[in-house]
């Protein structure tokens, strides 16, 4: 029999606010344990929720990017269950009426496009965190830290729409460029700012029935994903074709041995008594709100990157690379808008930039050379001042020094040279030394062509003007 | 007649004609309150040093001539209200040792005019009682007789009016809790409209419901108070942001032409006699007064009792989850792990009424109930809302008992929970309907036990209220009877 696997995705995506989702209390990650709390996230008695509206803008974003219509009205619900990371004993959530309903993604695999259906978006509040083993005063023990209680959160949760580990990557990735590109979240999921929880089931092909889930939980990196979907897929066909019955349970990925274990079954799984919060008035936002955040609305990363193949002529695959994020694809467009040769400017902002940036472990935000520089430098490429080879160089300088390319041209001596009275000059004199190799060309050794233009470049100091060096030689040896 | 026989308008005058200073007026509320405590058992801690240091600033306001009519003037508060480095119980073992690291902002408001704090007042724990017996710090009583409740839950704020161990307290009402005890204390109490006052540092009961009032001596002192501590606190977002009216000039004393509504539902078979008769009195008083009533409805009354205490249970069964024993209050020494820790906490820190309450809640929270019994809650309280509006449409103030009885004896309803849920009967209507409400002495039992009046406004009609129980107040003299303590 053969199996179809359906995958629903819930991301949770921390968002970038100053403060936290229901009090003043900074966000900052890494601070003294519970140095950022008060009587609110501290859940002390009596402390009262105040929404953060900044949240709530946040909020409208990502689900105006994601073609969600934002609810008119939406209700606050709790979440109650008991942990000591959790100080109220219940997470302020939103459940029946949340803020954004039926959007969706357009994701490409392997040059397929397809459509995946976004269920809801809705905003809650964080957990803090236990920290376990040697504590200030205590050898061994467990410790709360409150810092991170209250953080904002928005849940993104997808249809089943999704068939394959590969296509719920691609969701994955393209969310997360969004999320970035709106700079609502920084999109760091070793530290957890982009989560998520993999739901999981097969069915045999054909069927119109769907098979029993398992929900997959702490898988923080898209290969993690990769490998946790692969990985439970694999075991509920096996599980099946043993004559066995995959349960309904929650399931960790353990990235060390790339598989899912059980970690709690349906007779476990809370009863959550979700109701609305009654601390906290039903949000309503009017259609003047959501016009307004529309019309602020960056564009997005996918209608520039078709923009970029229209409008700069880069292919499909270039596009997709320079609009990976926004200041990536902000970069790039400051240098088009100085020098409009669209493709030379991609390739040095995909090629020699971007390996720079790897080498240095800098991101796009941090580059030495900015893009006016970058701009002059393929400028002087194109108007024929320096070769390609010699740019390499100069754009070298430009990252030690931040100079200008102009300048460091100049000073290094490094115009090209397109006299063609001097390269002959030049040609005439390794084709006198170098007769023996002339006699092979002649004799149709043709691949001896390349040794004499190894030979001009070398005498030239790699200033010749390649294109004029290939023509003034083949003149030479063929005449 | 003595300092703490006063109101807080007779003693402001005193503090303002330098006749007596803060401290002196401060001094003698703490030996009265030293006098009759052992037999009242109104306070849970009283805060002697607070209360001097309070009133040695106040004097030293009176002096550079910026006495407010609150300056200087000895309260207390309800052990709900957190006070800021000073123990706030709730009336629980679970909270026997909570110093709270901030104030209530009804009570800063209150302070920031000048204020003193004599102390915490006793109530049932986490204000879920009626007779103040369900405290975990020891029994309060009647002033009025001592063998009988005080109500509850804000027993000790009606209790210590009565007493005159307090000029005025503050107290919470989520259904019931501010009128019930002023009824059976003799003295008046008001439950504002939900949003009125801020719940911001007010231990949560019942969240859509709670709600801070004053109790004080007579109507004025009412106005006072609801004057001080009402007006939207940015902490709250459940309070309104609506202006706040000057209450004490809304007491003209004129009432010709208002129009009072009597509700069949609340004049019913097996009301006392006493409180029956008292009500008769009542109208009787206004119609001379040039009132008019009306017979209405609010045909929805049966239903209240069951629908709070599946709302109220089901907020509460939440709002008490955060008392776990890992960040504050009662932590059971003896506990090994996680699970057995939070478990024997709270095993050990909430009393039997408590418990009943968060297992009723989280019963009708629970999935494959909730549709059932929480949800069926909230419509029925729609309904309960839309009676009110209704009977407003043709009546400016709806008149009934507070209570259907007068304070009945210690121990007397204790092991029967229905019985003593039906004492708030005529209460839980108004917090469900989330509209404001006033209880005014209007009367003696023929063994001499106070009886209140309530007399229910529009939402944001506290002034309507007000004016009408002040006259009332000026026609007859209920208000000035003492507890023969």
């Amino acid at each position: 029999m053969k199996f179809q696997p359906v995958i629903g995705l819930e991301v949770h995506v921390q968002l970038l606010t100053d403060s936290k989702i229901f009090c003043g209390c900074s966000t900052r990650f890494g601070a003294e344990p519970n140095s950022q709390t008060c009587p609110v996230c501290l859940g002390l008695p009596g402390a009262l929720p105040v929404l953060n509206r900044r949240v709530v803008e946040f909020a409208v974003k990502a689900g105006l990017a994601t073609n969600c219509s934002i609810s008119h009205r939406s209700v606050f619900a709790r979440k109650n269950y008991f942990y000591p990371d959790l100080p109220k004993g219940y997470q302020i959530s939103q459940f029946e009426e949340p803020i954004c309903l039926k959007g969706w993604l357009d994701i490409q695999v392997n040059g397929t496009a397809k459509r995946i259906g976004i269920t809801r978006i809705h905003m809650e509040e964080d957990a803090g965190k236990l920290v376990h083993g040697e504590l200030p005063g205590l050898d061994d023990g467990s410790g709360v830290d409150l810092n991170r209680a209250c953080t904002p959160l928005l849940e993104i949760v997808s249809e089943p729409d999704l068939r394959t580990a590969d296509e719920a990557v691609a969701y994955l990735k393209q969310l997360h460029r969004i999320v970035t590109w709106l700079g609502i979240c920084d999109g760091n999921m070793e530290e957890g700012s982009f989560r998520c929880d993999a739901n999981v089931s097969v069915m045999p092909v054909g069927a119109d029935k769907l098979g029993t889930r398992a929900e997959i939980k702490n898988v923080n990196s898209f290969r993690f994903v990769k490998q946790a979907i692969e990985h439970e897929i694999e075991r509920q066909i096996d599980l099946i074709e043993d004559g066995g019955t995959v349960v309904q349970e929650t399931r960790l990925f353990d990235p060390n041995t790339g598989r899912t274990r059980s970690m709690r079954g349906k007779e476990e799984a809370h009863d959550y008594r979700y109701f609305p919060d009654p601390d906290l008035v039903p949000l309503v936002i009017d259609d003047e709100w959501v016009r307004r955040a529309q019309d602020e609305l960056p564009e997005l990363p996918e209608q520039r990157q078709r923009r970029f193949i229209s409008e700069y002529g880069v292919s499909e695959y270039d596009a997709e690379v320079l609009t990976a994020t926004r200041s990536l694809a902000e970069y790039y467009e400051g240098c088009v808008a100085l020098h409009g040769n669209g493709k030379a400017v991609s390739n040095w902002v995909m090629g020699e930039l971007t390996r720079a940036l790897n080498d240095s472990g800098l991101s796009i935000d941090q580059c030495p050379v900015t893009p006016r520089l970058l701009a002059e430098l393929v400028k002087l490429i194109d108007s024929g001042t320096i070769s390609g080879k010699i740019a390499k160089t100069v754009f070298d300088e430009m990252w030690r020094s931040g100079r200008e390319p102009g300048a460091i041209v100049e000073e290094q001596g490094l115009v090209q040279v397109s006299d063609s009275g001097a390269i002959e000059a030049i040609i005439d004199g390794i084709l006198a030394a170098n007769q023996g190799q002339v006699e092979e060309y002649r004799g149709g050794k043709e691949k001896v062509f390349g040794f004499f233009v190894g030979q001009v470049m070398r005498a030239s100091k790699g200033k010749a003007n390649p294109a004029l060096v290939n023509e003034l030689l083949l003149n030479k040896l063929k005449g | 007649m003595e300092i703490f026989d006063l109101t807080i308008h007779e003693l402001h005058g005193k503090l303002k004609a330098k006749e007596v200073s803060a401290v002196e007026a401060t001094g003698a509320m703490l030996a009265r309150i030293e006098a009759v405590e052992p037999k009242v058992g109104s306070f849970i801690t009283v805060t002697p040093e607070q209360a001097l240091a309070d009133a040695e600033a106040a004097d030293r306001r009176i002096a550079a001539g910026e006495a407010d009519v609150l300056t200087g003037i000895p309260l207390a508060l309800k052990d709900i209200f957190l006070t800021e480095g000073i123990r706030t119980t709730c009336g629980s073992r679970m909270l026997h040792n909570f110093i709270p690291p901030y104030s209530a902002t009804s009570w800063e408001r209150l302070r920031e005019r000048g204020a003193v704090l004599l102390g915490k007042l006793n109530q049932d724990e986490f204000a879920m009682g009626s007779s103040n017996e369900s405290s975990a710090f020891g029994i309060c009583r009647n002033p009025w007789d001592l063998t009988r409740i005080p109500g509850g839950s804000s027993g000790g704020s009606a209790a210590a009016i009565a007493a005159r161990q307090a000029i005025a307290t503050l107290g919470t009402d989520t259904g019931g809790s501010i009128r019930q005890p002023a009824s059976h204390c003799g003295c008046v109490g008001l439950k504002p409209t939900y949003g009125r006052v801020s719940r911001y540092g007010v231990i949560a009961y019942a969240s859509s419901l709670d709600q801070v009032g004053p109790l004080t001596r007579d109507v004025t002192d009412c106005a006072i108070m609801l004057g001080a501590v009402a007006g939207h606190d940015p902490k709250d977002s459940t309070s309104v942001d609506t202006p706040v009216p000057d209450y004490v000039a809304a007491l003209s004393g004129d009432i010709k032409g208002l129009r009072i509504g009597l509700p069949g539902e609340y004049f019913i078979a097996g009301l006392d006699p006493d409180v029956q008769a008292a009500m008769d009195r009542a109208i009787e008083n206004y119609r001379r007064l040039g009132a008019e009533f009306v017979d209405i409805s609010l045909p929805h009354t049966d239903y209240a009792v069951a629908t709070y205490y599946l709302i109220a249970t089901a907020e509460a069964s939440s709002n008490l989850a955060r008392y776990d024993g890992v960040r504050f209050g009662h932590r059971s020494p003896q506990a090994g792990g996680l699970i057995e820790m939070m478990t024997r906490s709270r095993s050990e820190g909430f009393g039997a009424e408590v418990k009943r309450r968060i297992m009723l809640g989280t019963y009708a929270l629970s999935s494959g109930y909730y549709d059932a019994y929480y949800l069926k809650a909230q419509k029925v309280r729609t309904l309960i809302m839309q009676d009110f509006i209704q009977a407003f449409e043709g009546v400016d103030v709806i008149l009934t008992p507070v209570a259907p009885t007068p304070a009945f004896r210690i121990g007397e309803k204790v092991n029967d929970p229905l019985q003593m849920y039906l004492s708030d009967i005529f209460t839980i209507p108004v917090n469900l309907a989330g509209t404001c409400a006033i209880a005014v002495p209007a009367g003696l039992s023929a063994s001499g036990l106070p009886i209140g009046m309530q007399l229910i406004g529009k939402p944001f009609g506290e002034e309507t209220i007000l004016r009408a129980a002040h006259a009332f107040e000026q026609a007859t003299e209920w208000h000035t009877k003492r507890a023969p303590l």
